[in-house]
């Protein structure tokens, strides 16, 4: 790949259009402006047909000979200097270090360009927004924080990893799973199942769980990163699996599913690319504490917090369907969360051996 | 009545019998006659009473005793100096006194040698040893007349404390004038009479024309910082500008307090009571002690503000005869002629009797002895408290002054990891200098009116941060006098003032004006500062910008017109010309803020004080106006310091210049509408319309 003479690629031409922003506006004596998308519930709408979370056309002016927002201004250019860099360097890196790149102190002062992480973060993804770059074109990853492991087969930087011989211990998911970098050699799995917790994801693994019911397991460790939805969407395109999702019960466990399903609110530009809108809703439900007879002790009462997140859900336009406005009231009746490991309560290898197959067979989830 | 009171109210516990005694009942001791306890009873000297409660006196531990002993030796030179009209010079000396064998640090010396000499009028030789070893003797009780000291008690007892520690007696050098002869006492206080015991007179040669000089040995602790022999004199200095001090330590420093002021504070008037400021007690201890024949005239003559002619109506209103002698005046009629005295409508005690510090000298002070951008001061109007007129008096001094500033910018150059913070001591909390009839009060601050006041003005109206029920927060020294003919003290060793509703009032209503001044100044600087702050934001961005733009377009960028298209578009969006204006870029004026002095890194505005003529070089090295060698580099510094005064100087001369112009303009215009800055400035004018307009 390096050997040939390097073409610029069109994210890189991208980048250098920050750049005549200054330029054109210094000209014809403007003040320099980027437009970039609003990231927020207010610049959302929800597709009701494809099933997405989409970005609205709300922009927000970011200029430059403004007190307020010269400082960000400026850490936009040097943001996009330093992803620019990467582009013709070939590099991948992570936002951190795309930080202390950025970061020096101006000339002439005592003042940091950047003083900490959360400011060059946000502008990372404003910059993916406005330029409509993904994160992966412009060479940043996150951390690897999702597991694989079933009958799968994968081919990354030329080494085939078969994730069914893995051991417990599965495949690390990378934060950049673009064809270009991961193939999908082979896949003989029947569905895919996306699971909240590590933990639960371990009790699977050791069980054998994608063995008996010929399944990929998927973790995210909580809300799952980019590679994770991602190599679950890529599973459900390229080879028609169902892709299943199991979670706390508790609102954000319910958001969780909700982002794997239409997408994320900050992320709203990236749904196209990463939702699942067919992913179904296994568990944990609030109507399984009943049906699996979990006794009320092992429920926790639901916090102030979880109380106003869940009247949050209750609100989204994505949560109107009838079944899920009964389950999330549901839940709020009852005053009480509950979480996976809860099932514990009943045997140690309960969710393996009766609560899933059972599920599985009776179809019991919701969409 | 507090008698009666009980008979009718709770039933009578009396029925039980165990309250009498219980002791007794206890103990198996006989009980002892009532002749055994007679014959037990003694007169008490107010010598030995205060020798057992040192306390009561400022004489508590051997650091507070030291700083009292230089106080009541201070206070007293002053005091002479002033009532004879004379300027003060006063030198205070500091020795470790050895115990034998050599001498010790002073900071773990035990012993010391204070010596406090004045250029006062002297004292005759018949009242050397009564002053100086009688408890209780003094001219100041007697009168009501506004001075520091006002029992008789300070310097007799920090004789006798001296005594008590050290065993050695006071001396005494005095001379009255240039034809008399020195005159040199050695005396002691008998403690069980009060009387004085001389060990030694004698006349002397002596180098001074006239003057006092007094010599006492003592056990202390000498420590700086708070609440030190320093910290009193340099406070002493800041409400005394007339004064000239000369202060060698026990290291063997000299430092010079230079005088800031030549006028001598105009001889406060003595003045009889009032009326209202008297208790029934001393009413019929008066009526007892009047040469008057008549009671008419006893309350004309012996009374502030009262007539003949309201002096007779008393006598009516009250059911006694005018003629009638006083001494027969007992009992209920006392009571009643007290009662009437008080419902009667009698005008506020006279006020010439004060002598206030004065909004100028308050300034001089304050601007000689403490760094700071930015000095007010305010006067009130004399007010009554009990009958008795007293006026308050505040100032302000606010920053760290522009040289410290300048450092401080240098310090921040290292540039901040993450998680670091600027630290803009903000967290420095403002400093009270309290003082009451010119004499520094540097113990009990939390007990004292003043400071209650300082915590119960709300300084954030002004521009300044402050928690809930603390001192506002920021480099800033908040100073108070309050000048009365009777400071009411909350004890005997003067250090905290009581707190009467009319003195809180007073000394609130005085902060706030200091507060109005600083918002005003605060707010002016901050609005200076953001605009600078705008440009500075743009001038620096725009490099980090241009050169990211460079590298984004591979290096073939026109660095140089890119830079100078967008400054160019800086320097019209953040106001051009008129920002300059704003930020007095362009030689705008003051801002109109009456008394106070506002000192910049250019120069000083307002009424910026002269030092008085001293030989030159010595207003050279104190140019500044900070005392001398106040730490180890001060000699290394010497050099750069002379070299930095010269044009310091020259701006300061500048400066006054303007400000007597001014001062002059202000007072041909009259005072009426002096809080509307009315100067002839075009800047000043269009800021008091816009001000006026904000309003």
């Amino acid at each position: 790949m390096a050997a040939k003479a390097r073409k610029i690629t069109t994210v890189e031409k991208k980048l250098i259009g920050v750049a005549d922003i200054v330029i054109d506006a210094a000209q014809r004596r403007r003040d320099p402006t980027f437009a970039i998308p609003v990231r927020s519930l207010s610049n959302v709408t929800f597709d009701e047909k494809k099933g997405l979370i989409e970005l609205g056309r709300r922009k927000q002016a970011r200029s430059f000979f403004n007190v307020g927002m010269a400082k960000k201004f400026m850490q936009t250019v040097l943001v996009a200097d330093a992803l620019c860099e990467l582009q013709r360097a070939n590099l991948t890196t992570s936002l951190r270090e795309i930080y202390y790149r950025s970061k020096h102190t101006i000339k002439n002062s005592h003042e940091n360009t950047l003083d900490t992480q959360d400011e060059s973060d946000p502008l990372i993804e404003d910059l993916e927004v406005t330029l409509a770059a993904l994160r992966e074109e412009l060479h940043v990853r996150a951390e690897n924080a999702g597991s694989v492991v079933g009958p799968l087969v994968l081919v990354d930087d030329g080494d085939t990893v078969d994730c069914a011989r893995l051991g417990k211990g599965g495949y690390s998911v990378p934060s950049i799973v673009e064809p270009e970098y991961l193939d999908i050699r082979r896949c003989t799995a029947d569905f895919v199942l996306l699971v909240e917790k590590g933990t639960q994801w371990n009790r699977l693994s050791e069980d054998k769980f994608w063995r008996t019911h010929n399944c990929v397991l998927l973790t995210g460790n909580g809300q799952p990163p980019r590679g994770v939805r991602r190599l679950a969407r890529r599973l459900h395109d390229e080879k028609k699996l169902p892709v299943y999702v199991l979670v706390d019960n508790d609102p954000w466990g319910y958001y969780i599913y909700s982002v794997i399903k239409q997408g994320s609110i900050n992320l709203a530009f990236e749904s196209e690319r990463m939702a699942i809108p067919k992913a179904k809703f296994m568990g944990l439900s609030s109507a399984d504490p009943e049906a699996y007879e979990l006794p009320r002790n092992v429920g926790i009462k639901l916090n102030d917090k979880d109380v106003a997140r869940a009247k949050e859900l209750l609100g989204y336009t994505w949560f109107q369907k009838k079944d899920w406005q009964t389950e999330i009231k549901r839940m709020l009746s009852s005053g009480l969360k509950y979480e996976l490991d809860a099932l514990a309560n009943k045997d140690f290898q309960y969710l393996t051996k009766k609560y899933l197959p059972h599920k599985l067979k009776e179809k019991d989830w919701l969409d | 009545m507090a008698k009666s009171s009980r008979k009718k109210g709770r039933p009578e516990p009396a029925a039980q019998p165990a309250t009498p005694k219980p002791a007794v009942s206890a103990a198996p001791k006989p009980p002892v006659s009532a002749v055994e306890m007679g014959a037990r009873q003694r007169e008490i000297s107010v010598s030995e009473f205060f020798t057992k409660n040192r306390h009561l006196l400022g004489f508590d531990n051997p650091r507070k005793a030291l700083l009292t002993c230089v106080k009541e030796a201070v206070d007293n030179a002053l005091d002479a100096c002033e009532e004879a009209g004379i300027l003060p010079d006063v030198v205070v000396k500091l020795e470790v006194a050895a115990n034998g064998g050599p001498p010790p640090p002073a900071s773990q010396a035990s012993r010391f040698r204070i010596t406090v000499t004045d250029n006062g009028p002297g004292i005759v030789r018949q009242q050397i040893p009564p002053i100086f070893a009688k408890l209780l003797y003094g001219s100041k009780f007697h009168r009501l007349r506004m001075s520091r000291g006002q029992q008789g008690i300070g310097i007799s007892a920090a004789g006798m404390y001296g005594q008590l520690t050290t065993g050695k007696p006071v001396q005494i050098i005095s001379r009255t004038g240039a034809r008399s002869p020195a005159h040199f006492f050695e005396v002691q206080i008998d403690t069980k009479k009060n009387e004085p015991l001389i060990l030694e007179k004698k006349q002397i040669e002596w180098e001074a024309p006239r003057g006092t000089q007094v010599t006492i040995e003592v056990e202390g602790r000498y420590q700086k910082g708070r609440a030190s022999v320093d910290e009193y004199l340099e406070q002493t200095i800041i409400a005394n500008p007339h004064v000239k001090l000369t202060y060698l330590t026990p290291e063997g420093e000299t430092k010079v307090l230079p005088r800031t002021y030549d006028q001598v504070p105009e001889s406060p008037r003595e003045i009889k009571p009032h009326p209202y400021g008297i208790e029934l007690g001393m009413l019929l201890k008066m009526l007892q002690d009047t040469k008057s024949h008549w009671l008419s005239g006893f309350l004309a003559g012996d009374f502030s503000r009262v007539s003949p002619h309201l002096a007779e109506e008393i006598c009516k209103t009250a059911g006694l005869s005018p003629r009638a002698r006083p001494r027969d005046v007992l009992g209920q009629t006392a009571e009643n002629l007290y009662k009437t005295i008080q419902s009667t409508k009698i005008m506020a005690p006279p006020t010439n009797c004060l002598s206030p510090i004065g909004e100028q000298a308050i300034l001089s002070g304050l601007y000689q002895q403490i760094k700071g951008e930015f000095y007010t001061a305010v006067s009130r109007p004399p007010a009554v408290y009990r009958g008795n007129p007293f006026v308050i008096e505040a100032g302000l001094a606010y920053g760290r002054g522009p040289e410290q500033a300048q450092e401080d910018q240098q310090k921040q150059a290292v540039p901040l990891a993450e998680g670091e913070e600027a630290d803009g001591n903000e967290h420095e909390l403002a400093r009270v200098i309290r003082y009451a009839n010119r004499v520094p009060l540097l113990y009990q601050q939390s007990a004292c009116a003043i400071f209650k006041a300082v915590l119960d003005t709300t300084w954030r109206n002004y521009g300044v941060t402050q928690s809930r029920g603390a001192l506002p927060a920021g480099p800033m020294v908040i100073f108070v006098h309050m000048a009365s003919v009777w400071v009411p003290f909350t004890s005997e060793s003067k250090e905290a003032i009581a707190e009467y509703d009319e003195i809180h009032k007073e000394i609130t209503l005085a902060l706030r004006e200091c507060g109005r001044r600083l918002g005003a100044f605060l707010r002016r600087r901050e609005r200076a500062y953001s605009e600078q702050s705008r440009r500075d934001i743009f001038a620096l961005y725009i490099e980090e910008v241009v050169e990211s733009c460079n590298r984004l377009k591979g290096g073939r960028l026109p660095v140089a017109k890119l830079k100078e298209q967008l400054h160019k578009m800086a320097l019209k969006r953040t106001g051009g010309e008129k920002t300059d204006q704003v930020l007095g870029k362009n030689g705008s004026g003051p801002e109109g803020l009456p008394h106070s002095i506002i000192v910049t890194p250019d120069g000083v505005e307002g009424e910026v004080p002269k030092i008085i003529a001293e030989p030159s070089t010595t207003v050279a090295a104190n140019g500044n106006g900070h005392p001398a060698a106040d730490d180890k580099g001060a000699e290394a510094a010497k050099g750069a310091e002379s070299a930095k005064a010269a044009p310091r100087a020259e701006a300061k001369a500048r400066g006054h210049g303007k400000a007597r112009r001014e001062h002059a303009g202000r007072v041909a215009q009259g005072r009426k509408t002096d809080r509307r800055p009315r100067s002839a400035h075009p800047t000043a004018r269009s800021k008091a319309r816009a001000r006026r307009g904000k309003g």
